[in-house]
């Protein structure tokens, strides 16, 4: 931080405690936010997701259709490959696939297909990618990817066709589910670089409120459920 | 500030605007749009008025220890690896986005949605200092060749139609073959991503907005449906957040609750496509995201409207409900605003960024319907505010003698609320009698700006405040 920028920060905190009439040191106020920090406290979650699991699978599939993902089970992950497969063929996509360093993507049977796969990030070459979700939250059909080597973030945006495989086991009922698995995954108060909120592939309604699929990130979301 | 304001000309610009054809024609999009999709959103979720209050509530926790969360949050970047800078104005926010391209050398910056950025005018310090500046949300991409400035906070090109959109793709994009076909809106998306494309993979420096920064992580979120603020913030080597100071938010669950009120308040989704995490710069083993990761905060007025009457506009969560909902934003758009903030939001945020004496009309720009507070997700009360600010117009003398007279009853009535529900009661039912032949009227006396563009319906008999309260909702 620049002298510039100190100077205008102890400005603007000063001028924030001057209007709240407060100092900044006030007990009260000091361990009411510090408490609020440390138990982060939930709202009103919705009854929508609040279901048995095999419930919210369901629900999150039926949420997934309806913002325009495609959404298929499988058994289990020996059946991801063909599954990748069909989809890229009955959609008329080149069978090919770009995947990061996720182990549970590398040990699924690829060479039962004709995929031919490349590994690493993504430069804006590739139409299809595949990666492995952290979560899935039921009550808005929504997935969390977290960044890293073993999903890189640029899959989930460069290419055209972006395939998703969830453990149903993954799958929550809502969005606070999957901060408390972030919170058990890097501890509290830390976040992986970028968590990904993904709910079905990139739209725009920016032309006269037309809604389009396939704005600047993939056209197609397709999601691959693994039950066992 | 390079946004000049005609908020002034109110007005003369809204004149123009009943007479725009075009915008005529666009405008009827977005209201169709957004409020039928923002209905059926809430009436998929029964928890929705319960959200809002709790979101108010939070929102208003914010500010009283805005102070508190502010140093908590900076002390978690600064932890993740990231940088904080202070902006006390739009001239500092501008010279320190400017200072981090130039240490690394940036020749192009892209951007993605940011009102902080119309309001700061980052793009003409950037233009001014060399640096190529290109919008890459597809409304904002728009405007940016049409040299326009947004007219709706999420819906930057509301008032363009797609012919218009046609007509600029052509003008600008002149390496295409002009016998190709743009007449379907996903034709022009789809020239509008592939060129694009080019620009992200070739940008320096990738600046975002943000809609939250959550102190208990120092982590900033962006929502959007393109996925152009994702490549703007992934692909270049430097990734800059702009915010104000009031984006704060405690904690992740707090987040949850923020969430779930904006996408359905504003595009009427029950999650927007891409709601987006960003903590730090590229960790040790990552093979993608930036090398320096910024946030500029941004004050421009914003402390001093702490601890004011106007200090509840600060929960504002920029969803753009109040716009859409909003019969004189239909009736005229937000470029007769005339600055960066439109629609009700505007006319009370406006005056308490660049002074009323900027901004005198704004809070008159409306007809006190309050159809912007039934709908806005964090309850502020917008007409009470854009009454505050008539007084205070009043006070300072800046309006009109005419308009000082009219406001003059009309102060004495609102400051009486037995006398005005009488008052407005007696009006109505005369008017409703007046009008019952045929359910509205073409020429009303002392109205004649409205009504030369559209006709005035004929009250029902009875005022909003006892319909309201017939419905048992008062
Ligand atoms: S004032 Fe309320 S309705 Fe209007 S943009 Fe802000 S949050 Fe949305």
């Amino acid at each position: 931080m620049s002298t510039s920028t100190s100077t205008s920060r102890a400005d603007i905190l000063g001028n924030i405690r001057r209007s709240l009439h407060v100092t900044g040191t006030e007990r009260p106020r000091v361990s009411v936010v510090a408490e609020r920090l440390a138990q982060s406290p939930q709202g009103p979650i919705p009854a929508r997701g609040q279901l048995d699991h095999e419930a919210q699978v369901e629900l999150f599939k039926q949420e997934a259709e309806r913002i325009f993902a495609s959404v298929v089970d499988v058994a289990s992950v020996q059946d991801v490959p063909a599954e990748v497969a069909r989809f890229l063929r009955e959609a008329n996509l080149p069978a090919t696939l770009r995947m990061g360093s996720d182990p549970r993507l590398a040990a699924m049977p690829w060479t039962d297909t004709a995929l031919a796969l490349t590994q690493g990030r993504s430069d804006g070459d590739d139409l299809n990618a595949i990666s492995h979700a952290f979560a899935g939250i039921a009550e808005t059909g929504t997935l969390a990817l977290v960044s890293g080597a073993d999903n890189p973030t640029t899959l989930n945006f460069l290419p055209d066709n972006h395939i998703v495989v969830i453990a149903a086991k993954d799958i929550t009922g809502d969005l606070e589910s999957v901060w408390a698995r972030l919170r058990t995954f890097q501890g509290k108060g830390e976040m992986p670089r970028t968590v990904n909120l993904i709910t079905g592939p990139s739209r725009s309604g920016d032309i006269e409120q037309t809604m389009l699929l396939g704005a600047h990130g993939p056209r197609r979301l397709h999601i691959v459920i693994v039950r066992d | 500030m390079t946004l000049h304001p005609t908020s002034p000309q109110f007005k003369d610009n809204a004149h123009g605007a009943l007479r725009d054809p075009n915008l005529q024609k666009a405008l009827g999009f977005v209201r169709r749009g957004f409020t039928t999709r923002r209905a059926a959103a809430v009436a998929r979720l029964p928890e929705m008025e319960e959200l809002r209050d709790a979101a108010r509530d939070l929102k208003n926790h914010v500010l009283a220890n805005l102070d508190l969360y502010l140093e908590r949050y900076e002390a978690k970047v600064i932890a993740s690896g990231g940088h904080v800078h202070w902006a006390r104005t739009s001239e500092e926010a501008c010279a320190i986005v400017l200072e981090i391209c130039k240490a690394r050398g940036a020749k192009s910056v892209t951007k993605g949605k940011s009102m902080i950025s119309e309001e700061i005018g980052l793009n003409d310090a950037l233009e001014k200092a060399g640096l190529e500046a290109v919008e890459t949300d597809l409304g904002e991409y728009i405007i940016q060749l049409r040299g326009e400035h947004p007219s709706h906070i999420i819906a930057p090109a509301g008032h363009v139609t797609r012919e218009q959109v046609e007509a600029d793709f052509r003008r600008v994009h002149t390496d295409l073959p002009s016998e190709r076909v743009l007449t379907d809106p996903a034709s022009l998306l789809a020239e509008a991503r592939g060129i694009l494309r080019e620009k992200f993979l070739a940008a320096d420096v990738g600046v975002t907005g943000a809609n939250f920064l959550v102190a208990e992580t120092g982590t900033s979120i962006i929502v959007t449906n393109e996925g152009n603020g994702d490549l703007t913030q992934i692909l270049p080597k430097v990734h800059v957040v702009l915010a104000s100071i009031e984006k704060i938010v405690p904690t992740l669950d707090d987040t949850a609750t923020l969430l779930r009120v904006l996408a359905r308040s504003a595009t009427g989704q029950d999650m927007s496509v891409y709601t987006t995490l960003s903590t730090g710069p590229r960790r040790a083993g990552d093979v993608d995201g930036p090398e320096e990761y910024h946030v500029v905060l941004l004050d421009n007025g914003r402390s001093a409207m702490l601890g004011t009457e106007f200090e509840e506009m600060l929960r504002c969560i920029r969803c753009g409900a109040c716009m859409n909902h909003c019969p004189v934003y239909d009736a005229v758009g937000g470029h007769a605003y005339g600055w960066v903030y439109p629609g009700p939001m505007g006319s009370v945020l406006t005056p308490s960024l660049i002074g009323v004496d900027q901004s005198g009309h704004l809070p008159n720009a409306s007809t006190f319907c309050g159809r912007c507070e039934s709908v806005c997700p964090v309850r502020i009360p917008l007409p009470k505010l854009m009454r505050h600010w008539r007084e205070r117009e009043f006070e300072r003398h800046l309006s009109p003698a005419t308009v000082r007279g009219g406001l003059s009853v009309w102060a004495f009535f609102a400051r009486r609320p037995m006398l005005y529900r009488l008052a407005t009661g007696v009006a109505m039912r005369v008017l409703g009698l007046a009008g019952k032949a045929k359910g509205h009227f073409t020429k009303l006396p002392l109205a004649g700006g409205w009504t030369d563009y559209r006709d005035m319906p004929a009250p029902q008999g009875q005022t909003f405040q006892s319909q309201w309260r017939a419905r048992g909702r008062a």
